[in-house]
């Protein structure tokens, strides 16, 4: 719980080790793939993906932080519902949820410009926190499995999601949603600046923030204690008085507004669209992948998430060689299987140093009793 | 250190040759992270002889005997099996080797028969296809042989748990084991189920089957067994011919001090009603079985009720009821003359519950909250802890250091230890210290002591005998006869659900509470 003392006694480099065996590994694997597809180019397209979003400079790095966001707020509602004993496999339709309501008021809310963003990401993320809310309830109150609920509640949300566009913001020429008026439009504060030509704005910083927020909800809170005695040990915190099902609700709640944030933030975005066609959005799912590695902590979404979003990017410039950017989904998907292994790796490796460290030894032992 | 040494040199002076000995662990050491789990030890069992291993939780007895039976490598050290220099990498080692464990943790697949558990890993296939008729044979002349009543075509899940045991000891005889270990077999018996265990065990020695009985009741090493080696923190203390030595030096070799057996206990009379329970019932999960049928009672303040009867006549269903764990279809609960039939478990808690549960890790800690988190377990939002919502860490840190200095709760850490990695004595150590220190006006204390060493249910016993001094009332529930029988004032039975004697300890035997227990006598609904 206080985490930072925590981390002095057990190294940080021992929690990580398993995720970063794991971002090895899929490397690795990824390399050996690409070996396979084309050997000459392999090396060339395997380094242009590693330094691939430092290719272009900061514009590069800016896409990287702007792609970065509702995968790091995915990560985090799915870590955070993790954390508290709870599948939350609703990201997706919580996040789409979240970002038709923002696009909905962002097109038709007329709301003087410092608050009009305010407002539509604060009720994105409300949206998305009812579609996480509704699952909770179904649990809390007759243990329906949240896993199912979830799953069906991202069906629903696309489903309705496509209807309201279709209802109330279309544009008819490309079967998407209008343009968000100008003052929905999340500002830049300067980050445009920095990196000049890319997609960059303050959804990297309220990210941030609020991977900040949960850290300390989690860890420094009655709230974050009792969530987490739930998803430790039902049975525990039963016996403990505390009251189980609510703390249910709460979880997948927060767990669905963060999720819901994630799609106002990426989507009050100029050039950037709901389309009418169906599609669970990419992002939900990529948010078990950031909180499988980052190992469901806050912090480890953060990292995770920028770290996914930066391979990604330089796999986007690796078509240079003739790679298709696929290949990338391909190295993530074998790291996210690596990271399911990785504690069973981490035991391997282990084992194997003991039976080096034991030959060792043993050989030490013949050159003594030699002499 | 230097006599085992010694030992080792002169075993290879003499080439090895040592056939007096069946099992010869020579200087073992085990050691994981900073823990010395053996130390040093050195186990030498002869063949046909029961040979007890003795030691508190903790003292190294079950890593020794993982050692032996292929789970654990030691880091250092030799093992002899019948005189012959052996590794022993996998259980599957030590099956060839005539080694067979019957775990205290039965390790058995709840959804097969006793016949296809005793094959399981061993099993005669012909075309690929599974074959049990030549198993079955075995199975039942083995059974026969040794009077281990078993029904090979029954369902784990659906036997007791003596006849489990009975059907892990046919695992280890169809594979034809020749030495057979036994990890703290009576934990789980009746005392007529142990009698019976006792006799089989007597057999097996006497076919010239060698026995290792891992324990940490002297009275049943005293009973069966012909040598006993002491172990205490991972270091070998000694090997003893029990015949020739007091439980009372044994218990001293395994503590490490004098211990008293006695529970003092003065004399008091029982105040107001504090607990009153009238007739609660607790119907099954289906609703179609009464688990506790109109249970009745009362507890005073100043007075220790202990709840007897064999696991799984109602006590479990009884306490959860009442402590709010579990609902139940009819009855009224009271505490302190209050109706808390319909409270919340917090409700009751800040009535003046206090719940020592059954099941230290399934209910009474979140393993993986370190001690300070666990020792404020229902108290976490109390003002003492929290102010607006956020945790004060100093007061909660400060609140772990008295307690664990005031219960003398033992760990890696103090009070950032992981209770995981805690041992159960201490893990039960940290219960205890957290109900009686929210000063609870009604304890209920289930199965205390269960699985803790003589250093520490002498311990408990005296905390449960303080808190009746201090007026506070406790309901004790515990399948051990003689706790029953030592700490209690006044003694309830059950039986299938019914609550069907009411005793006096003074003027009550074992014998008596024995048959109650299992129905012989009695039988009318008190």
């Amino acid at each position: 719980m206080n985490g930072n003392e925590e981390k002095v006694k057990h190294p940080l480099l021992e929690k990580i080790k398993p995720s970063l065996i794991a971002v090895g590994c899929g490397l690795l694997v990824g390399l050996v793939i690409m070996m396979i597809f084309n050997i000459q180019e392999a090396f060339g397209g395997f380094f242009t993906m590693l330094v691939g979003a430092l290719n272009q400079g900061t514009k590069s790095l800016g896409d990287m932080l702007y792609m970065a966001t509702p995968i790091i707020l995915t990560g985090l509602s799915v870590g955070f519902a993790f954390k508290t004993g709870l599948f939350n496999i609703g990201a997706a339709g919580q996040m789409v949820v979240g970002a038709y309501t923002a696009i909905h008021i962002g097109v038709l809310w007329n709301i003087p410009a410092p608050f009009h963003w305010i407002v539509a990401i604060l009720f994105g993320a409300l949206a998305g926190a009812l579609w996480g809310f509704v699952p909770g309830l179904l649990k809390a109150l007759s243990n329906v499995n949240e896993v199912v609920a979830t799953i069906m509640m991202n069906f629903i949300g696309m489903y309705l999601v496509m209807y309201m566009i279709k209802a109330n913001v279309l544009n008819p020429l490309d079967s998407r949603t209008l343009n968000v008026r100008d003052t929905a439009l999340l500002p830049t504060w300067g980050l445009d600046k920095i990196f000049p030509g890319s997609a960059v704005n303050i959804g990297i910083v309220v990210a941030i923030l609020v991977v900040v927020i949960i850290h300390i909800i989690l860890n420094k809170t009655t709230l974050g204690y009792q969530l987490k005695a739930t998803g430790y040990n039902k049975d525990g915190s039963l016996y403990a008085g505390i009251n189980t099902k609510r703390n249910i609700v709460i979880s997948m709640s927060i767990a669905g507004f963060l999720a819901g944030l994630a799609g106002a933030l990426y989507y009050l975005k100029l050039g950037n669209h709901l389309s009418t066609h169906a599609g669970l959005l990419p992002q939900g799912f990529d948010g078990i992948s950031v909180a499988l590695l980052g190992l469901s902590e806050p912090i480890g979404a953060l990292i995770a998430g920028l770290f996914l979003s930066y391979i990604r990017q330089g796999g986007f410039y690796m078509q240079l060689y003739e790679f298709k950017p696929e290949i990338i989904d391909i190295i993530i998907s074998t790291i996210i299987y690596f990271s399911a292994l990785a504690v069973a790796l981490q035991f391997f490796f282990r084992k194997r140093i003991q039976k080096m460290k034991e030959k060792k030894r043993k050989k030490a032992n013949e050159e003594e009793a030699k002499q | 250190m230097k006599e085992g040494r010694m030992t080792s040199f002169l075993y290879q002076k003499t080439g090895g040759i040592h056939l007096s000995y069946i099992i010869e662990m020579n200087n073992i050491c085990k050691q994981f992270g900073t823990l010395k789990a053996n130390d040093d030890v050195t186990l030498q069992v002869k063949k046909g002889e029961i040979h007890a291993l003795l030691g508190e939780n903790g003292a190294g007895k079950s890593t020794l005997m993982s050692v032996l039976f292929g789970l654990y490598q030691p880091d250092g050290g030799e093992i002899f099996i019948k005189g012959e220099k052996v590794s022993i990498s996998n259980p599957n080692d030590a099956n060839r080797l005539g080694i067979g464990m019957v775990h205290q943790h039965f390790k058995l697949v709840e959804a097969f028969t006793a016949l296809e558990n005793i094959v399981l890993g061993a099993e005669d296939t012909k075309y690929g296809f599974l074959t049990l008729d030549k198993a079955r044979e075995k199975v039942i002349a083995l059974s026969k042989l040794y009077k281990l009543e078993v029904d090979p075509d029954a369902l784990i899940s659906e036997i007791s748990v003596g006849m489990q045991q009975r059907v892990e000891i046919l695992k280890m005889l169809y594979r034809d084991a020749e030495i057979l270990i036994f990890d703290e077999p009576t934990a789980v018996l009746t005392p007529q189920e142990i009698e019976e265990l006792m006799n089989i065990i007597r057999k097996f020695a006497r076919e010239g089957k060698s026995i290792v009985l891992i324990t940490h009741k002297l009275n049943e090493i005293k009973s069966i067994a012909n040598r006993c080696t002491v172990l205490r923190k991972g270091k070998y203390i000694g090997t003893v011919d029990v015949d020739k030595t007091t439980t009372q030096q044994m218990a001293e070799m395994m503590v490490g001090r004098k211990v008293s057996f006695t529970v003092e206990k003065g004399e008091k009379t029982p105040g107001e009603v504090i607990l009153k329970v009238e007739n609660l019932t607790v119907m099954n999960k289906a609703k179609n079985k009464a688990l506790v049928k109109h249970a009745t009672f009362e507890v005073r303040a100043g007075e220790i009720v202990g709840l007897a009867g064999i696991e799984g006549n109602g006590q479990t269903e009884l306490v959860h009821a009442i402590t709010g764990l579990r609902p139940f279809s009819e009855g009224k609960i009271t505490i302190l003359g209050v109706d808390a039939t319909r409270d919340s478990i917090r409700n009751k808690y800040e009535k003046g519950l206090g719940h020592i549960p059954e099941d230290r890790q399934k209910h009474g800690l979140i393993l993986d909250y370190n001690l300070a988190e666990n020792l404020i377990l229902q108290s976490y939002y109390l003002p003492k802890f929290q102010k607006r919502g956020f945790l004060k860490f100093d007061s909660i840190y400060l609140h772990a250091k008295e307690l664990i200095e005031r219960f003398d709760i033992r760990s890696a850490s103090g009070a950032k230890s992981s209770v995981r990695s805690m041992s159960g004595g201490n893990q039960q150590k940290a219960i205890v210290a957290r109900e009686i220190s929210r000063d609870p006006k009604l304890l209920m204390a289930v199965q205390p002591t269960r699985g803790l060493d003589v250093g520490a249910i002498e311990y408990i016993h005296k905390q449960l005998i303080r808190q009746r001094d201090e007026d506070k009332g406790i309901f004790m529930v515990s399948l051990e006869l003689d706790e029953i029988m030592d700490v209690s004032d006044r003694i309830l039975v059950m039986f299938e659900g019914a609550i069907v004697a009411e005793l006096d300890p003074k003027l009550t035997t074992v014998n008596e509470l024995g048959l109650y227990m299992s129905g012989s006598k009695g039988g009318t609904s008190h």
